[in-house]
């Protein structure tokens, strides 16, 4: 059975192309949902990908945020759809409120464009439940505002609850030290590199898993967390329609 | 002379920057005397960089033909076919100027001007490629517009999602008052889809479209790249600003000829771009760079060889009061000239109204051969202006420049306290040993790790980078296919400063052996010719020199110029820059999987090199290190080899003989064998040991520059087959050793080695034992610590 996972296009995203394209790998129908429309035209998951939607003036995220489409997917995420944002993504989700926390400019004050190696902290989200175990996963980053900031007490009550869902780390899996830690590309707070909210069903991260899906390209570790949305979306549709029908 | 030295009682053309000669040819051209703004249209349209009124009779003895070309030179970018329906298009220019007065706006304006030029063919862009080239890295000035190109180009090409994949940056003294900012960009289109820049059929509408028209970069061509900076401009006082002009020609400064640019403007630009031309809704699209609007109605109109009317009123602009000669050679950013059948209208509206991107009726072909221009409507307007299109661009002047070689031929350069040898400040610098010389050779700016500098650029997006920035030539899958483009940007300004020719051919030279040693074959080459004052016999003969070079190596590797770009005027109080012919060519790997990459492979395998070394070691990073002899040159160029030596890389390649392939270029054999073993063992990096058969001086065998030469390694039990197919090639052939350690030795044996160096007064000793960490360690931090930037 394949799914239907909606790609929305912002003006300026520019990795839309990348995520329809990881998503096939992945098995999933991948369609596009253009940032005017209302509707969500009956996908089953959302991915809001990367690029600089509308130019990333004024904040990153803050004017995509506004977009028909977000009153959409936010009534979705409410529902309990799956809802994944990546980087530029990330930012919108986290200007609408969905995820946790701020995405400020990256501690050098420099974009920053290199593979790195995160770690998922948890195997049961619907992100992670593919990756196979604990190993650095090798994906990319590219983004000039990807330092994720929250304060100490909402940090410890994210790790408490289990909403990180990646940090940034070393080759060998240990976790990036800190906010100073060369492993930790933007200097994000405890080196956070994705977070979901408290549900559990919406989730942003900075680095590009649709980026490493092809071991041409250098790694396919990303792939895992492409295939985790695709499965639990799978899921999710097939226990809907067992509800549906079991009510009939 | 410059236009900011001329007394404003001079004549308004000789403050536009027209000469008297000129202004009689537009006389003739006319039938009468021009107006205001006919000469203001004339004097952005004859300026060098419109016009290439000097170097256009050089350019003709390029070769340009090629089966696979589809479009050469003379449209927006050259066009080559890749089989399969697909085409690719690629170009390289300049931006020197602009990024002199503002770096950030003038790289950034560069990478999206090379950007629409690839679209407008019908092309998607995939990648950007950025050769930059500037003076001192120790000095204030450098690092500000190092910093600031390197942010323009990184801002641009990372908001439009384009990736950056590869480039050079070299630091030379001679750049130190005129930077080089050259950016060569790629596209992959449908050969079906493949869209002119011409205007054909009278009766068809010309519609403007994307940003809006203002008083931004007006005249910068004319005004920025088509003359040298003085003294005063090249202070910071440029960025004083000036009041906006109000009569034609008049400005203070060279300030507000710097174009600003939008990159999120130039995506939507792209899209709304792409969709006109796969829905078939345009009869031909051109951008709007030099020139403006004058430019992009005339030079299509030339092509179709017909005419226009515009109305300027109808032209939608940022700025109140604009005169009608600003509006028609302001080169504001992001804007688009398509020609529209009147029944297509509505659809191109429709389009641009959904990429959110203004879109105007701007006027209608006319069978006339003019470009009329008038205010207050097409039909009851005011003629402003009219000019015939021919006039101002196929039929534009020609210069015959004095050509002269300088009196006596230039020495090979002093020990240059600015350069190289300084960033290493960790190895002792003694230059008896070899193994201190590479590695202060490896810590130089001009050879350490770019990776500072590539991190700011987003060179994945798009997910085709096979092989992106660091590691010799990029490479770039094509999705749907098994095929990848290869690219490669290099330009030899050393060697050009002591012989243009050789210079500029051994740019090409290494340009395609870099394509080459991947396995791909080059498809065709596009140019940047950056050089000082055409009215300087010197300049100009080094010019001509270095076009000689360029096509003699064009045609003796059979290789067709698509196109490319002239920058001239490179010069500053500082003086003039070495000669820079920046070559840009793309290749074809027909199966990725084949792919050869630099860094050596498995232990035990076995390490050959091709080609041998020649005698000369001036112009090469050695030299600037250590100081050359003065009676040195430069090593010699045989294409022939050349030919075979790239030849003998693709059917190694196609064998599947290789396990390895690195172009031996800056910093000679020592070099190349250091970053195969630092980049080896899929990147972890490995050791080798090997011994080079000498005849001549350590020095030279160790870090020389001759070209022609690779190093390759393969499983030893393709060792013989792979020498027998050098040797067919007619390429001599050494195996040097194998793979395996972690240490990097090489020991030079035969006649050149041990005390026969020292006899004949070599500073070199022949022998190089280092850890590939300590390799690693100075290759990795040279470049910012030239620079002087923290790590992170």
């Amino acid at each position: 059975m394949s799914v239907r996972i909606g790609v929305v296009v912002f003006p300026g995203s520019n990795r839309d192309g990348d995520t329809l394209h990881a998503l096939r790998l992945a098995g999933a129908e991948p369609a596009r949902l253009w940032h005017e429309s209302a509707s969500l035209d009956g996908v089953a998951a959302i991915v809001l990908p990367g690029g600089f939607a509308f130019g990333d003036y004024l904040r990153a995220g803050a004017i995509a945020r506004f977009s028909p489409v977000m009153r959409a997917v936010s009534a979705f995420a409410a529902e309990g759809g799956l809802v994944l944002g990546i980087c530029n993504g990330f930012q919108v989700l986290t200007e609408a409120g969905l995820v946790p926390g701020a995405l400020t400019r990256n501690r050098g004050l420099r974009f920053v464009a290199r593979e790195v190696a995160i770690v998922p902290e948890r195997l049961d989200s619907p992100f992670t439940r593919q990756i196979d175990d604990r190993r650095p996963l090798r994906v990319p980053v590219a983004h000039g505002e990807g330092c994720w900031f929250a304060d100490p007490e909402t940090v410890d009550a994210l790790e408490r609850d289990g909403q990180v869902l990646f940090r940034y780390a070393h080759d060998d899996g240990t976790v990036a030290a800190g906010e100073e830690d060369r492993a930790n590309p933007n200097g994000s707070v405890r080196a956070v590199a994705g977070v979901s909210n408290a549900r559990g069903n919406v989730a942003g991260l900075m680095p590009h898993p649709e980026a490493a899906v092809e071991a041409l390209l250098g790694s396919d570790d990303g792939l895992a967390i492409i295939r985790s949305l695709v499965e639990s979306t799978r899921e999710r549709v097939a226990g809907r329609a067992a509800v549906a029908a079991a009510a009939r | 002379m410059t236009v900011a030295e001329r007394p404003a009682r001079e004549p308004l053309h000789r403050r536009l920057g027209l000469t008297n000669p000129e202004l009689e040819g537009i006389r003739e051209r006319l039938g009468r005397e021009p107006n205001d703004v006919e000469l203001a249209m004339f004097s952005v349209m004859w300026s060098e960089h419109c016009s290439y009124k000097s170097s256009r009779p050089l350019l003709a003895t390029l070769p340009t033909g090629g089966a696979d070309v589809v479009a050469g030179p003379g449209e927006n970018a050259g066009v080559v076919s890749i089989g399969g329906g697909l085409a690719v298009a690629f170009k390289i220019e300049s931006h020197n100027h602009p990024s002199a007065v503002e770096p950030y706006q003038g790289a950034a304006t560069g990478v999206g001007g090379i950007l629409r030029d690839i679209f407008t063919m019908g092309a998607r862009p995939i990648a950007v490629l950025d050769a930059l080239r500037f003076g001192d890295p120790g000095s204030g000035r450098t690092r500000r517009l190092v910093d600031g190109v390197i942010r323009g180009v990184g801002g641009y090409g990372n908001c439009v999602g384009v990736p950056t994949v590869g480039g050079e940056l070299v630091f030379d003294p001679s750049y130190a008052g005129n930077p080089l900012v050259n950016v060569m960009a790629i596209g992959l289109l449908e050969e079906r889809l493949l869209t002119r820049a011409a205007a054909p059929g009278p009766g068809n509408l010309v519609v403007l479209f994307g940003s809006t028209t203002g008083r931004d970069g007006i005249g910068g061509a004319s005004v920025l790249a088509s003359a040298t900076f003085t003294d005063e401009e090249s202070s910071d006082r440029w960025l004083a600003g000036a009041p906006p002009p109000s009569s034609v020609g008049e400005r203070g400064s060279k300030r507000p000829s710097v174009q600003v640019g939008d990159p999120f403007a130039e995506k939507l630009l792209i899209e709304a771009s792409l969709e006109l031309i796969e829905r078939g809704l345009v009869e031909g699209l051109q951008d709007l760079g030099a020139g403006g609007i004058t430019c992009a109605t005339s030079e299509t109109a030339d092509r179709a060889g017909t005419g226009m009317r515009i109305d300027l009123d109808a032209v939608p602009r940022r700025e109140a009061g604009m005169a009608a000669w600003e509006v028609l050679i302001s080169e504001s950013q992001e804007r688009m000239l398509a020609v529209v059948r009147p029944d297509r209208e509505a659809d191109v509206r429709e389009v641009c109204d959904r990429w959110g991107t203004p879109c105007a009726v701007i006027g209608v072909v006319t069978d006339d051969g003019d470009i009329t221009i008038l205010e207050g409507g097409l039909e009851a307007g005011r003629g402003v202006a009219r000019v015939p299109a021919r006039a101002l661009t196929s039929d534009a002047v020609v210069h015959r420049r004095l050509a002269a070689p300088p009196a006596r031929r230039r020495r090979a350069p002093a020990p240059s306290s600015a350069t190289p040898g300084r960033a290493a400040d960790g190895p002792a610098r003694s230059f008896t040993d070899a193994g201190a010389v590479l590695l202060a050779l490896l810590g130089s700016p001009n050879i350490a790790s770019r990776r500072a500098v590539w991190e700011q650029y987003d060179w994945h997006v798009g997910t085709n980078t096979v092989t992106g920035p660091g590691t010799g030539a990029a490479v770039l899958r094509i999705k749907g296919t098994t095929k990848a483009l290869v690219a490669s940007t290099d330009a030899n300004h050393a060697v050009g400063l002591l012989d243009p020719w050789l210079g500029a051919a051994m740019s090409v030279a290494e340009a395609t052996r870099n394509v080459s040693i991947t396995g791909a074959r080059p498809l065709g080459v596009t140019n940047c010719l950056n050089f000082g004052d055409p009215t300087r016999p010197e300049a100009f003969w080094q010019l001509g020199e270095a076009v000689r070079g360029l096509g003699d190596a064009c045609r003796a590797l059979s290789l067709p110029v698509t196109g490319g770009n002239v920058s001239l005027y490179n010069e500053s109080p500082a003086g003039t820059i070495a000669p820079t012919p920046q070559i840009g060519v793309v290749g074809l790997l027909d199966d990725v999987t084949t792919l050869v990459r630099p860094g050596f492979g498995a232990p035990g395998d076995v390490v050959l090199l091709v080609g041998e070394a020649g005698p000369g070691l001036a112009g090469s990073e050695y030299a600037a290190l250590a100081g050359g002899a003065a009676e040195d040159g430069p090593p010699a160029l045989d294409l022939s080899r050349e030919r075979a030596v790239q030849a003998f890389a693709r059917e190694a390649t196609a064998r599947g003989l290789l396990a390895s392939g690195q172009d031996v270029s800056g910093g000679g054999l020592a070099v190349a064998l250091a970053e195969a073993s630092m980049w080896g063992a899929g990147g972890g990096g490995t050791g080798a040991r090997l011994r080079v058969p000498s005849a001549l001086s350590p020095a030279v065998e160790l870090f020389g520059e001759s070209p022609s030469r690779i190093v390759v390694s393969t499983r030893p039990r393709h060792a013989p087959a792979l020498v027998l197919l050098a040797r067919q090639h007619g390429l001599p052939v050494h195996e040097l050793g194998t793979v395996g350690g972690d240490r990097l030795v090489v020991e030079l044996v035969g006649a050149g080695a041990t005390g026969a160096a020292e006899e004949r007064g070599s500073r070199v000793a022949d022998a190089i034992d280092l850890p590939v960490d300590d390799l690693c360690h100075a290759w990795e931090h040279g470049l910012r610590r030239a620079l002087g930037w923290e790590e992170h």
